[in-house]
C-alpha cells in the first residue's frame, strides 16, 4: 500500500515537472526561429523568467522524493545511466546561464551566442528526457546486484544489450521534443499578443501533426520492444481511458487554437502530457525499472521501497509541503498572468 | 588513479566551487533585508537604491548557486551510489525537503523581488526581501541537517538489508552536531557578506566616486563584520570545536597535529605535521592552550593520535590540518580587521583611513578561503569514515562507474566551471564598475 501511495506521489511530481519546465523548454526552442527582433525576443523570454527556476525545482524535489523513497532505484538509475545524466547537468547549467545572463551583456555578438545556447540547451534536454523515460520503458541490463551501466550507444538496438540510444529510445526523445516545443508553442498564445502570438498560434499546426504522428508510432514502438506494458490495461480495462484521454486530448488541443482559446489549448497540452506519463508509469507498474536480463532481476517496488519508520516521517511532512509549494506556484503565476509587457516591470 | 579517488575528487570539486555562491547568497540575502529595512522606514531613495544594487549582484550569484547546485543531488546518486542506497531513506529526506520548503519559496520571492518592484507595494517588495533571506536559509539549515547526519549520525535504524531507517523526524532535524554547525555555518556566510559589501564601500572610497553609496556599504559591511567575525569564533566556533572533540576524537586530534595524547596539551598556531616521526615541524606553540579550550582547564588530557588505531586516521591528515589552520588563521584576521574598522567608524574616521579601507578592499577573498578550508576541515576530519563509525568511504562510491568515465566528467565539470567563473567575475566587475547609480531608479530589476 505505502508502494503504490509513493510510486504515485513520484510520478505527480513527475508530470508537474514536465507540465511547468516543459513550457519553459519548449519556448527555449521555439525562440530561436519563432521571433523577429530584439523586443520579441525579451517578451518571448519575459514569458518565463520569472517562473522557469521554480519549474525546474520540481525536477529536484522529485528526484530528492525518489532518492528517500526508493534509494535502491536512485542508487542503481542514476550511477547506470551516469553519463547522460551528466550531460543533462551541464546542459542544465549552461541553460540556466544563458537565459539569465543575456539581459546582463549589452554586447550583441554575446546575446546572439547565449540565445543560440539557451535555444541548443533546451532541445537537446527535451531529447535527453524523453530518450531516459524511454530507456525506462525499454528495460536495461540489470545485474544480479540491482546495479548497470549503459553506454551512450551500443548497436542502436533495443536488446539485450542496449545503449542509452538506439531507434527506440530515439523516437522517445523526439516525441519530447515536439511535444514541448508545441506545449511552449501554446503558452506563447497566451502570454503574447500581436504578430508573435499569430506566428505562434500557425506554428502549432505542423508540430500538431508531427507529434499526432509520432505519438502514434511510439505507442506502437512501446507494445513492439515490450509486449508487458500491456498487461495491466488488459487486467483493468477500464484503464484503457489512459490511451482515450492522449486521443482526446490531441483533438481538443486543435480545437482550442483553431477557435483562439488559448488557455484551453494549452490546458488541453497539460492532458496531454499527463495521459501520456500516467499510461507509461502504468504500463511499468509495479515494476520501477525494468531488466533486459530477465524479469527476476526486475526493480519493483517492494524491491526498492524504503522502510516504514523511513516513509512514516516522509509522508509526515510530504502533505504539508505539496500544499506550501502549490500555493507557491499559484501566487507566482497569478502575479504574473496575463500578456507580457515588457514596459510595465516585465523581464 | 583509484575509482574511490576520483570519485571523492569529482564531489569534492564540484561542491567546492557551488559552495563559493551560496555563502554569497545567504550573507547578501541578510544584508539586502537590512538595506531594505533602513529604506522603508526612512523612506530614503539611497538605502533603497543600494537594496537594488546588491539586489542585481544577487540575482547573478544566485543564478551561478542554482546551477552549480543542481549537480550535487544528482552525484549522490552518480557518484555514490552504494552509499545512497543504503542510507537514502535518511539523506534523501533533508535534501527532498529543501526542494519542497525552501526552493519554492525562494524562486517564488525571488521572483517577485527582482522582477515586482513596480507590481506590488512597498511592504510587500520588502516582505520578499525577507522572504528570499528566509528561504535561502532554510536551505542551508538542510544541507546542514544531511552533512551533520554524516558527521554524527542520529535518530537511525538499520533494517535487514543493511539499509539506514530514519526513526524521528525531529531527532533528524534537532542533531546537535547540526545546530552547532548550523550556527557556525551561518556566521561564515554573514562574514562573508559583510566583507563583500565592505570591500565594494572600501573601493568606492578609495576611487573618490560615488561615496554617498560607499559609505552606506562600509557602514552596514563593518557592522555586520564585526558581529559575524566575533560570533564565528565565539560562541559557534568555540562551541562546535568542543563537540567535534568529543565526539571525533581522530578528527580534533589531526586538526591540531597532536600525535601524542598530553595532559596539558599545547596549541598549535604553526609548524608544519611530519607523518613519519610524529611531530611538528618547526613548530610554534601556546603551552597548554589546547586543553584549556576544550576542555575549560589547563590540566586536562587530550587524546593523541596514538590512542586512535591507525585504519581510523583521517586520510588526508596534512590537508586537514593545514585546512584548519587556514580557516582558524583567518578567522582571527577577520575579527582584529573588523574591531580596528568599526572602531575607527565610531570615532567618525573610518571614511578617510586609507590603509584600512585598503585592508579591506584586498581581504574580501579571504572570508571565501576561510569557509572553504572550515568545509574542508569538516569533511576531511569525517575520514575514513562516510557516515561517521557505520559506513567507510571506500564502501560508498558507485563501482560501477569506472575511473575512466568519472575522470571524464570531473574533467568536464573543470571545463565548464571554469568558464563559469570568467564569467561571474566579469559581470560582478561591470556591475560594481556601473555601480547603484547605473541603475534608473524606475528600471527595477535584472535587465
Amino acid at each position: 500500500m505505502m508502494g503504490f501511495i509513493w510510486f504515485w506521489m513520484v510520478a505527480v511530481m513527475i508530470v508537474g515537472y514536465v507540465v511547468l519546465d516543459g513550457f519553459d523548454l519548449g519556448v527555449g526552442v521555439l525562440h530561436l526561429f519563432l521571433v523577429r527582433n530584439e523586443t520579441e525576443r525579451r517578451t518571448t523570454l519575459a514569458s518565463i523568467g520569472p517562473v522557469w527556476d521554480g519549474n525546474e525545482v520540481w525536477l529536484l524535489a522529485g528526484g530528492g522524493t525518489l532518492y528517500f523513497a526508493f534509494p535502491l532505484l536512485y542508487a542503481s538509475a542514476f550511477s547506470g545511466f551516469y553519463l547522460p545524466l551528466m550531460i543533462v547537468l551541464w546542459l542544465l547549467i549552461l541553460r540556466g546561464i544563458s537565459v539569465e545572463l543575456r539581459n546582463h551583456v549589452e554586447v550583441g555578438v554575446w546575446r546572439a551566442l547565449l540565445d543560440g545556447l539557451f535555444g541548443l540547451s533546451s532541445a537537446l534536454l527535451t531529447i535527453f528526457f524523453g530518450a531516459a523515460l524511454a530507456n525506462v520503458l525499454r528495460g536495461v541490463p540489470l545485474q544480479a546486484d540491482g546495479y548497470f551501466f549503459l553506454p551512450l550507444w551500443t548497436n542502436w538496438q533495443p536488446g539485450t544489450h542496449p545503449g542509452i540510444l538506439d531507434w527506440y529510445t530515439v523516437i522517445g526523445g523526439l516525441v519530447a521534443l515536439v511535444a514541448l516545443t508545441l506545449h511552449g508553442a501554446l503558452w506563447l498564445t497566451i502570454k503574447t499578443s500581436g504578430e508573435l502570438e499569430q506566428r505562434a498560434r500557425r506554428i502549432v499546426t505542423p508540430l500538431w501533426i508531427a507529434l499526432v504522428t509520432l505519438t502514434l508510432v511510439s505507442l506502437a514502438a512501446t507494445i513492439v520492444v515490450r509486449p508487458a506494458s500491456l498487461i495491466n490495461y488488459f487486467n483493468f480495462p477500464a484503464t484503457f481511458i489512459v490511451p482515450v484521454g492522449v486521443v482526446a486530448s490531441l483533438a481538443t488541443l486543435w480545437l482550442f487554437n483553431r477557435k483562439a482559446q488559448p488557455v484551453k489549448a494549452f490546458l488541453s497540452s497539460c492532458l496531454y502530457l499527463f495521459f501520456m506519463l500516467a499510461g507509461a508509469c502504468w504500463g511499468l507498474y509495479p515494476t520501477l525499472l525494468p531488466a533486459s536480463t530477465g524479469t527476476d532481476r526486475d526493480i519493483t517496488l517492494s524491491r526498492a521501497i524504503s522502510g516504514p519508520h523511513t516513509l512514516a516521517v516522509g509522508l509526515a511532512w510530504w502533505g504539508f509541503g505539496m500544499v506550501l509549494a502549490i500555493g507557491y506556484v499559484v501566487f507566482v503565476y497569478s502575479k504574473f498572468r496575463g500578456k507580457v509587457d515588457i514596459h510595465v516591470g516585465g523581464h | 588513479m583509484t575509482a574511490e579517488l576520483i570519485h571523492r575528487l569529482h564531489f569534492a570539486f564540484t561542491i567546492t566551487f557551488h559552495y563559493l555562491f551560496p555563502q554569497l547568497t545567504m550573507g547578501l540575502a541578510l544584508l539586502i533585508v537590512v538595506l531594505k529595512s533602513v529604506a522603508l522606514k526612512t523612506g530614503s531613495e539611497q538605502w533603497d537604491r543600494s537594496a537594488r544594487f546588491w539586489g542585481r549582484i544577487f540575482a547573478i550569484n544566485f543564478v551561478f548557486g542554482v546551477v552549480t547546485g543542481i549537480p550535487m543531488e544528482f552525484e549522490f546518486g552518480t557518484n555514490w551510489a552504494r552509499f545512497s542506497r543504503l542510507s537514502g531513506g535518511v539523506i534523501g529526506q533533508p535534501l527532498a525537503m529543501e526542494g519542497v520548503f525552501s526552493f519554492f519559496l525562494e524562486s517564488a520571492f525571488l521572483g517577485l523581488f527582482l522582477y515586482g518592484e513596480k507590481r506590488i507595494s512597498k511592504l510587500m517588495h520588502w516582505f520578499s526581501a525577507v522572504m528570499v533571506f528566509v528561504g535561502s536559509w532554510i536551505s542551508g539549515f538542510f544541507i546542514i541537517v544531511t552533512d551533520a547526519w554524516m558527521q554524527h549520525p542520529v535518530a537511525y535504524d538499520r533494517l535487514p538489508n543493511g539499509q539506514f531507517e530514519v526513526l524521528s523526524f525531529w531527532q533528524l532535524l534537532m542533531n546537535p552536531w547540526g545546530l552547532l554547525q548550523y550556527a557556525h555555518n551561518m556566521t561564515g556566510a554573514v562574514v562573508t557578506g559583510s566583507f563583500v559589501m565592505a570591500a565594494t564601500g572600501a573601493f568606492y572610497l578609495l576611487e573618490g566616486r560615488i561615496e554617498n553609496y560607499g559609505r552606506i556599504f562600509l557602514k552596514v559591511g563593518v557592522i555586520a563584520g564585526l558581529v559575524s567575525s566575533i560570533l564565528i569564533i565565539f560562541p559557534t566556533g568555540d562551541l562546535h570545536g568542543k563537540y567535534v572533540a568529543r565526539n571525533q576524537p581522530a578528527a580534533i586530534a589531526a586538526m591540531e597535529g597532536l600525535f601524542h595524547s598530553e595532559a596539558g596539551a599545547g596549541l598549535v598556531l604553526m609548524g608544519q605535521p611530519n607523518e613519519e616521526t610524529g611531530q611538528i615541524d618547526n613548530p610554534i606553540v601556546v603551552n597548554d592552550m589546547l586543553s584549556f579550550l576544550i576542555y575549560g582547564t589547563t590540566k586536562a588530557e587530550v587524546k593523541g593520535l596514538d590512542q586512535i588505531p591507525h585504519d581510523q586516521w583521517p586520510t588526508a591528515l596534512p590537508l586537514l590540518y593545514y585546512a584548519y589552520h587556514i580557516m582558524a588563521g583567518l578567522g582571527t584576521w577577520f575579527a582584529l580587521l573588523m574591531i580596528v574598522s568599526a572602531l575607527l567608524l565610531w570615532r567618525k574616521r573610518l571614511y578617510s583611513a586609507r590603509w584600512v579601507l585598503w585592508a579591506l578592499l584586498l581581504s574580501f577573498p579571504l572570508p571565501y578561503i576561510a569557509n572553504t578550508a572550515g568545509w574542508m576541515t569538516a569533511e576531511l576530519g569525517r575520514q575514513p569514515w562516510l557516515i561517521y563509525g557505520l559506513m567507510r568511504t571506500s564502501e560508498g562510491y558507485s563501482n560501477t562507474v569506472s575511473a575512466s568515465n568519472g575522470l571524464f566528467t570531473l574533467l568536464g565539470f573543470m571545463g565548464l566551471y571554469l568558464l563559469l567563473g570568467i564569467l561571474f567575475t566579469v559581470l560582478i566587475y561591470r556591475e560594481i564598475s556601473n555601480g547603484p547609480e547605473a541603475i534608473a531608479a524606475d528600471s527595477v530589476h535584472v535587465d
